[in-house]
């Protein structure tokens, strides 16, 4: 594993915590485009030799999470007009400190799973996990929607970034998976929070909450 | 091949439904494609095909134990939707015929898949194309429901998604390839490594469990059922959930075959157990009758995974519950349907009479009811049965007595909140709506059908249904 890999994956490391510390949508959703293209570098530089497969993966990685879901995102933050502060469900620092502590859980827990030796030593497991734990605090401890949408990415990111434990292996399974999953699934969130704006005239999911026991 | 033409015959009549222009004649589709569909399953049933042992596709033991109920189901909503969509036509129906019809051709994928990866993408399509059929109503309540199915099914997606990346990863630290076929899974079961097939069968369960409905991953299911129109929730009900439990079953013949079997039996007993309780609990408090069919139904994916749990004859149990289950679920969604439009509302405060309303599909609607607590002589008593017997014989007291004490409160909940809108004295906006003609046969002959089927099925369980689930047991667990 080169030099330029691990430094990517930790710079996406670091982005999940400032995912979680950041107060405002816009420099969310940034954030989120910067992972994304962090990310989508990484099978190009993974490659033995140049390939146009990776290049391709990559290519439209970082179309998509740098580019497309990004900027969908902003055209729906404008067009519902809300404001632009995130609101906590779990506090900025509560979340913060859960993050830092499951980045360091993740980080002991490869150690206890056997890898395969050219794994061995590489921030792919740990910075996956790390990314879906992060996906998760957001999920629950956010209340806009967009946030959640956010938060969703992130734990994809993890789930793209554990895949490529397996690109030499099962290649089109990574891929297929990957890009059929992050196209349509924000596809749909997209359509759908457009709808609920019409319907709500906001995107606080709190006011989700005529259908309970 | 033929059973290519299972996914084929449904994709090309969803082609067709989108291009159709008439929005009139448009749904005599969905019963043209399920009619094909069913007898192509029946004929397949009869004359089961010889399966290539490495093709990703294909008609095999289990997909034959449960897809021609997934057919059979389809084209009794398929005939049922052709006069509801008339009553509606008020809504477009383009994009709600063609995503059905794309359902249909999914679940034959996905039943058929015997590739984890190819599983994946089937179920995540699957998904994606019920999106447009639970906000067909176009209210905002279903939008909320849409958003919660969304958002809940997404991450049981992405954590499906992330279980079959660890099983992958198992074969390959095993010295595999990494291929996830099924069949090879489970051949080169001994040799994948424990830490990474245990992480996979967790998030697995996780992830269908989600899609199936188990407690505590059940949150979207009530919202979802009770906002859909009727054929939507049977389908759901139905169909869909019998996709993730015949993955969680596929799945965990390979865990099994890895030697985590007993480990793999615990958490199914645990989550099924929990699944029933919760069920139990909230079928004694809801007061919406849409809504209890969704709690009704969490409590049946409860006693699969219980079936899943216990050994050979558990699982053929869980099987034959699977087709009861379904069929059943089925009757009492259509006729809870006519129920509702009879009644204009959904909950006991505001529903009350509808034996005066809506006499044939509240007579269906107690008829399920009965059946579906487990009540002799129709399907779901006789399979629960097996699974309380599987249950005894594989030295699990406890858990049946755990299984019919949640059995008997849900039986309450139930009955309690349906006497509660059939009985007493119609509400004066119902008995405005009783001179209308709610009760064609077009909405009352496809539930009371379900309900014979559901009969018949207890009472003289087809020789050739038997040998079908007897031959998905040995599949899933060969005989040692």
């Amino acid at each position: 594993m080169s030099e330029p890999v691990s430094l990517l994956i930790g710079l996406a490391m670091g982005l999940n915590l400032l995912a979680l510390a950041t107060s405002r949508m816009p420099s969310l959703i940034r954030i989120v485009a910067a992972q994304g293209v962090a990310l989508g570098l990484v099978p190009v530089l993974m490659a033995d030799q140049a390939s146009w497969l990776a290049a391709l993966v990559a290519a439209v990685t970082v179309l998509l999470k740098g580019i497309v879901i990004p900027n969908l995102l902003r055209r729906a933050m404008r067009a519902v007009k809300i404001d632009r502060e995130i609101e906590p469900f779990i506090g900025f620092v509560p979340s913060l400190l859960l993050g830092a502590a499951g980045t360091i859980a993740a980080v002991g827990c490869t150690r206890l799973v056997p890898l395969l030796p050219e794994h061995a030593g590489t921030l792919l497991v740990p910075g996956a996990l790390a990314s879906v734990f992060t996906g998760f605090i957001l999920l629950i401890g956010r209340v806009k929607a967009i946030s959640q949408v956010c938060g969703y990415l992130i734990l994809e990111n993890g789930i793209y970034l554990f895949g490529l434990l397996l690109i030499r292996s099962t290649p089109l399974l990574v891929e297929s998976g990957i890009l059929l999953d992050l196209t349509v699934a924000v596809f749909v969130i997209g359509i759908i929070m457009d709808r609920i704006q019409r319907a709500f005239d906001s995107l606080d999911t709190r006011k989700l909450t005529v259908l309970r026991e | 091949m033929r059973g290519d033409l299972l996914i084929m015959v449904p994709l090309a009549g969803a082609l067709v439904a989108a291009a159709w222009p008439s929005d009139r004649t448009r749904p005599w589709l969905l019963p043209a494609a399920g009619l094909v569909h069913t007898a192509l399953a029946l004929w397949l049933l009869a004359r089961p095909p010889a399966v290539a042992p490495g093709a990703w596709l294909g008609f095999d033991p289990l997909a034959r134990a449960v897809l021609p109920v997934v057919s059979l189901l389809f084209l009794v909503c398929a005939a049922y939707a052709v006069p509801y969509l008339r009553m509606r036509a008020e809504r477009r129906n383009r994009v709600f015929v063609a995503s059905l019809l794309a359902v249909l051709g999914l679940l034959s994928a996905a039943h058929q898949a015997r590739h984890l990866g190819l599983l994946w993408v089937t179920t995540e399509a699957l998904t994606i194309a019920t999106v447009p059929l639970l906000h067909f109503n176009g209210t905002p309540r279903a939008f909320e429901a849409t958003w919660k199915y969304l958002l809940i099914g997404g991450t049981g997606i992405a954590l499906s998604l992330l279980g079959t990346f660890c099983m992958s990863y198992a074969y390959v630290c095993g010295g595999g390839g990494g291929d996830l076929a099924f069949a090879t899974l489970m051949a080169h079961g001994p040799a994948l490594s424990r830490p990474w097939v245990l992480m996979a069968w967790v998030l697995l369960l996780a992830g269908y469990g989600t899609k199936m409905g188990l407690a505590p991953m059940h949150t979207w299911k009530p919202d979802a059922y009770g906002e859909a129109p009727a054929i939507v929730g049977a389908v759901l009900a139905g169909c869909v959930t019998t996709v993730a439990f015949a993955a969680i079953l596929r799945v965990r013949a390979v865990v099994a075959a890895a030697g985590a079997g007993a480990a793999t039996d615990r958490t199914l007993l645990v989550i099924g157990l929990c699944s029933m309780a919760a069920a139990a609990v909230f079928l004694l408090g809801t007061r919406d009758f849409k809504r209890m069919l969704a709690y009704s139904s969490v409590e049946q994916m409860g006693v699969l995974a219980c079936g899943a749990a216990l050994g050979r004859a558990g699982v053929w149990a869980a099987l034959f519950h699977v087709w009861s289950n379904s069929l059943t679920k089925g009757s009492l969604f259509l006729s809870s349907g006519t129920i509702r439009r009879a009644a204009g509302a959904r909950t006991v405060d505001q529903v009350s009479g509808m034996q005066v309303v809506a006499p044939r599909s509240a007579a269906i609607f107690v008829a399920g009811l009965f059946a579906i607590t487990a009540c002799p002589p129709f399907g779901p008593f006789f399979s629960q049965l097996r699974v309380l017997r599987a249950a005894f014989e594989t030295g699990h007291g406890a858990v049946a007595a755990l299984f019919l004490a949640c059995a008997l409160f849900a039986f309450f909940g139930a009955t309690r909140l349906v006497f509660a809108i059939v009985d007493g004295r119609p509400k004066a906006e119902a008995r405005r709506a009783a001179g209308r003609p709610l009760e064609s046969a077009g909405v009352v002959v496809p539930p009371l059908l379900l309900l014979g089927l559901s009969l018949w099925l207890g009472v003289a369980t087809p020789e050739v249904l038997r040998q079908a689930w007897t031959a998905a047991v040995e599949q899933l667990s060969p005989a040692p």
